[in-house]
């Protein structure tokens, strides 16, 4: 391993690790990210924030959810499969479970008038968040001048929003477009 | 339905995982066009409830699959659609990860990367199009969501204070 390993005193035991990312996974709702930084980084000290955004960087570069693919990168970083597979646990095993008991409320009381009038403004609320999101992630990108990323969001937008074209097929037609771009600007 | 829904759930959501830049929240049209329009697993409404109840509850947005999982077959409907949306993609990592010091300033891998962060704004930004088309019904739920957006955007309050201004106005029944 490179000298940019933790040292080893600082290396988190099995249940240390699913600790952790149990905790992560609990504390908030809008994205894991602060809250893993918070604990991995603040709190544990068990990787300086240059690690901890080179480690993230790898988990945004793979496909499928982020924080999920961040909990296997750390945890096989301190402890090989065995340390992925617990921080995987600690990441889901909560949710899963909170999860599991409101889908078994819904399936029991989803049709009551009352539940779906609750959901119904929570939903519209959510989908605020959303759009949120969307508008923190685009003024970057938006605001800079002589820039052809707007076109490709814009594309990867209207494909699957308007024309209601399949996942695959959007993301096999832009994506190599636009890391092409991005090699060529370099 | 004559066979198991289980390979599809499972299959379904290991194929999307896969051209989910973005997590979860880019892949919501096409869970929506899978789960609603082909296989008529839930209704509209059941899947914005899904989407809602992902959110609110704590933990990775990608749980909306183990909400939709359940709802198509019950406890194991939901586990077989968790381990496909989140499965390949883990062993990926995994693998990806014991390899990442060797290419991690590699100018290959910064354009992939940069070049990905466009195509999943425009993938997100869809999802809450396609949300905001099939479950915001009339002109205050539209409000609310554009009220919503306003303040999340602009301030630093709790998303929490926002599900439950929402929650409370629907269950007033304006909306």
């Amino acid at each position: 391993m490179s000298e940019s390993s933790p040292r080893s005193a600082d290396r988190p035991s099995l249940p240390e690790l699913f600790r952790a990312f149990a905790v992560v996974s609990l504390s908030g709702f809008g994205g894991a990210l602060p809250w893993a930084r918070r604990m991995i980084v603040e709190r544990k000290r068990w990787m300086t924030a240059q690690e901890f955004a080179e480690t993230f960087a790898l988990s945004q570069f793979l496909p499928g959810p982020n924080v999920i693919n961040f909990s296997v990168v750390f945890g096989a970083r301190f402890g090989g499969a065995a340390g992925a597979a617990v921080a995987l646990g600690g990441l889901l095993g909560p949710p899963l479970l909170i999860v599991l008991v409101l889908a078994a409320l819904y399936a029991r009381f989803g049709d009551l008038e009352i539940l779906s009038r609750i959901l119904v403004g929570v939903t519209a609320a959510a989908i605020g968040l959303l759009i949120a999101t969307v508008g923190k992630m685009a003024a970057p990108i938006f605001l800079k001048r002589w820039n052809s990323a707007p076109l490709i969001a814009i594309a990867a937008f209207v494909g699957v929003a308007i024309f209601n074209w399949p996942l695959p097929l959007v993301f096999l037609g832009l994506a190599p477009v636009s890391i092409a771009l991005a090699w060529f600007k370099r | 339905m004559n066979s198991s829904p289980l390979p599809a759930l499972f299959g379904y959501f290991a194929l999307l995982s896969l051209f989910a830049v973005g997590g979860a929240n880019a892949a919501i049209p096409e869970m929506h066009r899978i789960a609603v329009d082909i296989m008529h697993w839930t209704t509209d409404r059941q899947f914005a409830d899904a989407f809602a109840i992902a959110q609110v509850s704590p933990g990775p947005n990608v749980i909306i699959v183990t909400l939709i999982g359940y709802h198509v077959a019950g406890f194991l409907g939901a586990s077989v659609a968790t381990i496909g949306m989140c499965g390949p993609t883990c062993v990926l990592a995994f693998f990806v990860a014991r390899t990442w010091d060797r290419f991690k300033d590699a100018p290959w891998r910064i354009a992939i990367q940069g070049g990905l962060v466009p195509v999943s704004l425009g993938l997100i930004g869809a999802s809450a199009f396609v949300l905001a088309r099939t479950s915001d019904h009339n002109i205050y739920a539209g409000l609310l969501t554009a009220v919503t957006a306003v303040l999340a955007f602009a301030t630093r309050i709790n998303p929490l204070w926002l599900f439950v201004a929402g929650g409370l106005l629907g269950l007033s029944g304006v909306l």
